[in-house]
């Protein structure tokens, strides 16, 4: 077998333990010099980055580096390329959003990041919903499906400790466990199935829309359409909804359901009650995390052309 | 006689040569760990932070029980991705009473350094019991079963001890009232008072909306605290750190 070394003369170490001696092969040139560049390197980057320790600090190194300048940087650094569709976006005037396309465009994607990284959890990634948490795809509005109203619920959220402008501070549906008779909460559930169309005993039926007027008319609305919040407010744009009007009594003569429309289900939400809480997104309410007017613009933007919007 | 050849003696002795690796792992050790502990831009004394309330802390033993920590890091990164996904980036001080600290980098799930708040009570609930309820593609498992487990504050008393044995800093007043303190916090009708003095910003709130105080209550408690403490709207961070 012929290696290198059999081409030419290679020096010993000059080591001999019982006749047995050692090639003495040095490292090639280049790796050594690589070995010293990489040491010159190394006392380089101590004094360029933050490394030694002194007594109360440690040297700062001159290029001034630190991973909180940097990543406020770099966040600087996005706002400022996005700074005049951000200012534009946070003044929009919501109601005509969606005639500016390049600004409207902007907001849904931006919405749409906003809505992933924060609301998919409860509201779901394609924005279905799931028990006790509305689907926002359709046009079934509980707290006002203009993009303005969905900014207001975004920032101030629903009935929550944190905004005293919250949705619906104050206002759930009561357990009637205590008030009705186990045949009343029946007799209920009956027509509240007819009045949505639904199978449902007609003579228990007409026993429960008694008490319906009786108990829970005033909140969803003597034919069960749910609140004035759901009916005259989005026909009247201009109507300015007084205190104790927003409800949130959902539309109850309809197939979309929060909490369920099946016998089992509205059976449980007239015994146990409900009282759906969403937190409050504005920055102001979490300071650090929350959202920036800007993205509560576009994430009301994003969710209003989600189909539903009104 | 050169310097290698003053080396054969620590080469031929063991020893000689495990005293003497010994001391440079030693100098090595002073050199990069110790100025962690007294220099003044490593620990940052934050506005706000305060050690964990009794029944936070029992959320908190519940969460490593439950091995929370295998796929949920605690920790957000000084990164522009982290700082957009999650919030501002977590302070040491955050974590300071700690005890194992919650940091780490396997996400299976997501950080939940600034969980608290960003959903309602309920939401933990249905989530826990089951996520895939309201989040489909999750592959969490199901925790239901907390909710069918009293929560006991036989030992909370001594849980605190132990903890200010580490260096947490319960006062008297705080360990005279663990029980108080712990029993109130699932309690809004209750005198809450103090356990607000005691603890600023604890939440009071009957976590899973059954009567009485269950592992999820606990658990719940501690998931709405988690970085919630430090105020941001005052917090200069010191660019330095």
């Amino acid at each position: 077998m012929t290696t290198r070394n059999d081409k030419k003369e290679v020096e010993t170490t000059g080591h001999s333990w019982d006749g047995i001696e050692e090639y003495n092969n040095p490292l090639p040139r280049w790796w050594v010099w690589v070995f010293y560049a990489t040491i010159v390197w190394g006392l380089w980057y101590t004094v360029a980055y933050p490394a030694w320790p002194g007594i109360k600090s440690a040297t700062a190194g001159y290029l001034g580096f630190s991973t909180r300048g940097q990543v406020e940087e770099q966040i600087d650094a996005v706002n400022a390329s996005n700074a005049d569709v951000i200012a534009a976006l946070e003044t929009a005037d919501l109601a005509t959003l969606s005639e500016d396309d390049a600004l409207h465009g902007f907001a849904v994607n931006m919405g749409s990041s906003v809505f992933k990284a924060n609301c998919v959890q409860c509201h779901g990634s394609g924005a279905a919903g799931a028990k006790g948490y509305p689907a926002l795809i359709d046009d079934d509005w509980i707290w006002g499906g203009r993009i303005d109203e969905i900014a207001w619920t975004v920032r101030n959220g629903i009935r929550n400790e944190s905004s005293w402008d919250a949705r619906g501070y104050g206002g759930v549906m009561p357990s009637f466990a205590d008030t009705f008779s186990d045949e009343e909460i029946v007799a209920t559930v009956a027509y509240v199935r007819a009045i949505s169309g639904q199978d449902a005993d007609a003579a228990l039926a007409e026993e429960g829309a008694v008490l319906f007027a009786d108990n829970c008319a005033s909140c969803h609305g003597d034919a069960g359409t749910g609140s004035l919040m759901n009916t005259r407010a989005f026909e009247d744009p201009e109507y300015v909804v007084a205190d104790g009007e927003m409800t949130g009594a959902p539309n109850l003569t309809d197939a979309i359901w929060l909490y369920g429309g099946s016998e089992e289900a509205i059976t449980e939400t007239l015994i146990e009650g409900r009282a759906g809480v969403m937190p409050a997104w504005g920055i102001e309410y979490r300071p650090g995390f929350g959202l920036t007017d800007a993205e509560i613009n576009a994430v009301a933007a994003y969710v209003h052309q989600l189909g539903g919007g009104q | 006689m050169g310097i290698l050849d003053h080396h054969k003696v620590l080469e031929k002795n063991a020893t000689l040569l495990l005293i003497g690796a010994l001391g440079v792992v030693t100098i090595g050790g002073i050199v990069e760990i110790a100025p962690l502990f007294y220099l003044e831009n490593t620990i940052e004394d934050v506005e706000g932070v305060r050690p964990y309330s009794p029944l936070e802390l029992a959320g908190r033993e519940i969460y490593i029980r439950e091995g929370c920590y295998v796929c949920h890091s605690q920790m957000i990164r000084p990164m522009r991705d982290e700082v957009e996904r999650y919030g501002m980036y977590s302070l040491a001080a955050e974590s300071q009473y700690d005890h194992p600290f919650q940091w780490g980098s396997k996400r299976t799930g997501p950080d939940l350094a600034r969980v608290g708040g960003r959903y309602s009570d309920e939401w933990h609930v249905d989530h826990l019991t089951d996520p895939q309820s309201v989040v489909p593609e999750s592959v969490m498992p199901k925790y239901g079963f907390l909710l069918d487990r009293e929560l006991e504050p036989t030992y909370i008393g001594d849980l605190m001890a132990t903890h200010s044995v580490v260096g947490v800093p319960y006062t008297e007043e705080m360990l005279d009232n663990a029980v108080a303190d712990f029993e109130v916090q699932v309690d809004p009708d209750g005198d809450w008072d103090g356990l607000l003095e005691r603890y600023p910003n604890a939440v009071v709130s009957n976590f899973d909306g059954q009567d009485a105080v269950t592992e999820m209550d606990a658990l719940i408690a501690y998931l709405q605290m988690l970085g919630t403490l430090v105020d941001f709207s005052t917090f200069e961070p010191d660019a330095s750190r």
